[in-house]
């Protein structure tokens, strides 16, 4: 187990410095001089020398990248150019909202996913089975900004139950901050579960094939008995490995449906640096994403290894 | 019948197949005919006749700017439809190269191609196309930059896998043993036998692009104006949703049916060149 853990880890650890070392190249070294990018192309050359020293430009690459890591691994994420704060403080206000749009969403997904794929490959071929598998290739199909619009379009202008957009914040209590954030959930959740849907059917079909569910159906196990303790745990695998991928589906798709619905979550911080050209919450909030998507990842590696005890035997 | 006749009559029959390359037919027909013709100029501000319901002279209404929204659908096509080749194009060159690189090759070869992928799984197109728009600025080629590197990797991984299994098979031995290099085996054996494992992949991720390109659309990081597009049709819907919901609708539903169309295609494709997997369906 240890030497499985451990190859992961080492692999998990290399990822998160290839991705900051990608991020650093992009922003501050590819676009030649950041300080002229931040300070518009029209600004006067005192402007930009000033903002250049300010923001230690004028050190070597190597020095700024480790000093840049040095800060993150530190919690400092350096100050931001626009707002004046520190990023960390940008990125930890912002994270209120999206950490838990995410979750509310991947908690839909699951549910969803997991109820109408089990409930399809039960009625294989049947009239069950065929309306869930067509209308989550409907699900697929549909882009979740649109989704978004069409949700705000039926609740808020139609229905007028909710507002269409926007956060009160947490410290107006948890329950109108969880329905601002419903509808979006359910715009990023429902292509993921539509996916995620097909999959669990596929692979609930493919284990139900096996020889072992046959000599437990014929030792006696009633169906249900046989899916709840043969079937699911040898379908989740694949489940599972497209969950992971979701998971980042979903922190990106955080960016667009976070600009659907107005919330002040660190999508729409991302996009709001990007007018303010603010190339260092930029740089963080990208790194941080992807660090999430590549420890997401790392998590769905360990979880094989406790549902399948085979892949560490493997290893060691 | 011929035996052409046979698998056309069979493809049609296969009901994902024939919905798929009939949408998918009616999106590129769109496209070629808003080249030579739309009913009105999608270029064209009328603004005295602005935010129209649909009538005779304009069938879907005219957006905020007195645009007539059938043309803007009409020409949004071309859009979507030069996002999705070009970036499926870059993905697909590099990442057939790639994935054929790695199991002609194995060993070290085969390792890097696969961390590099694992690597760039990391950034989702959407984050990658926000990188590139910090430094470039929006526009339809960085979107398309960026989502063709994100496909890169899926066609590596694909290719690799498929071309691992044709490398066990006897006739590439024969080949070997007979004394042909990698690269004329990869040519001539592995490369003609995967075609189309990659071509239903190359549609599958043609929808996936198109998704891609009216997100950034969407959010101003896509195409620009005032090159029609459905993804930001939708933006500028959104502001006026609560006196013309409609306008929120239709870019929706082409930008759904194009997606759908090209999904369905893929599947039937898989089915019709792939018998052993009908079976599990």
């Amino acid at each position: 187990m240890s030497v499985f853990l451990f190859k992961r880890f080492l692999t998990f650890v290399a990822t998160l410095l290839g991705a900051s070392i990608v991020v650093f190249l992009a922003l501050e070294i590819l676009p030649g001089d950041p300080a002229q990018v931040m300070s518009g192309t029209d600004a006067p050359p005192e402007v930009v020398e000033n903002l250049r020293r300010k923001l230690g430009l004028d050190r070597p690459p190597l020095e700024r990248y480790f000093a840049w890591v040095g800060g993150l691994l530190q919690g400092d994420l350096g100050i931001s150019y626009a707002y004046s704060t520190p990023v960390g403080e940008l990125i930890a206000e912002r994270m209120k909202v999206t950490l838990p749009l995410a979750l509310i969403a991947m908690a839909l997904t699951t549910v969803a996913a997991l109820a109408l794929g089990l409930f399809a490959a039960q009625r294989h071929g049947r009239l069950g089975d065929v309306g869930i598998m067509g209308v989550s290739q409907l699900g697929i199909a549909i882009p979740n900004f649109w989704f978004g619009i069409l949700l705000i379009l039926l609740f808020a202008v139609k229905l007028q139950w909710v507002a269409a957009g926007g956060f009160p914040g947490w410290e107006e209590g948890v329950w109108p901050a969880i329905r601002a954030l419903l509808l979006p959930a359910i715009a990023l959740a429902t292509v993921q579960a539509a996916i995620l849907a097909r999959i669990t059917r596929s692979a609930v079909l493919e284990v139900l094939r096996e020889d072992f569910v046959r000599t437990a159906r014929a030792k006696g196990l009633s169906r249900r008995r046989a899916l709840w303790t043969h079937v699911l745990r040898n379908a989740l695998i694949p489940v599972i490995t497209i969950m992971g991928l979701q998971f980042s589906n979903l922190l990106a798709g955080t960016i667009v449906v976070e600009n659907v619905f107005y919330l002040p979550g660190l999508g729409r911080l991302i996009f709001q640096a990007i007018s303010n050209r603010d190339l260092i919450v930029v740089k963080d909030a990208v790194l941080l994403l992807a660090a999430m998507v590549v420890a997401v990842n790392f998590v769905v590696d360990l979880l094989y290894a406790v549902i399948d005890p085979r892949l560490k035997a493997h290893d060691v | 019948m011929t035996a052409a006749g046979v698998t056309i009559g069979r493809a049609l029959r296969h009901r994902s197949f024939a919905i798929g390359t009939a949408l998918t037919l009616l999106l590129v027909l769109v496209a070629a005919l808003s080249l030579a013709w739309t009913p009105h100029s999608p270029y064209e501000l009328d603004v005295p006749n602005r935010l129209r319901a649909p009538q005779a002279a304009n069938w879907l209404g005219t957006d905020a700017f007195g645009r007539d929204v059938l043309s803007l659908l009409m020409v949004g096509a071309q859009a979507s439809i030069i996002v999705g080749v070009v970036a499926v194009g870059i993905g697909m060159a590099f990442g057939v190269a790639l994935g054929a690189l790695a199991s002609a090759r194995r060993g070290w070869a085969e390792e890097m191609v696969m961390r590099f992928s694992d690597f760039a799984f990391a950034f989702p197109a959407i984050l990658s196309a926000i990188m590139l728009t910090a430094i470039l600025g929006p526009g339809m080629v960085n979107a398309i930059i960026a989502i063709g590197i994100f496909n890169i990797p899926v066609f590596a991984r694909v290719t690799r896998a498929s071309a691992n299994a044709i490398w066990a098979r006897e006739f590439v031995l024969a080949a070997r043993a007979s004394g042909k290099g990698a690269l004329h085996i990869t040519l001539e054996h592995v490369l003609p036998n995967i075609t189309s494992v990659i071509v239903v992949q190359g549609t599958i991720q043609f929808a996936t692009a198109i998704l891609a390109e009216a997100a950034l659309s969407y959010l101003g990081l896509g195409t620009q104006p005032p090159q029609p597009s459905w993804g930001r049709m939708l933006a500028e819907a959104q502001t006026m949703m609560f006196t013309r919901p409609e306008l929120a609708i239709f870019p929706g539903v082409a930008i759904a049916l194009a997606v759908l169309g090209l999904n369905l295609l893929g599947d039937g494709m898989r089915d019709l060149l792939d018998p052993r997997l009908r079976r599990s369906r």
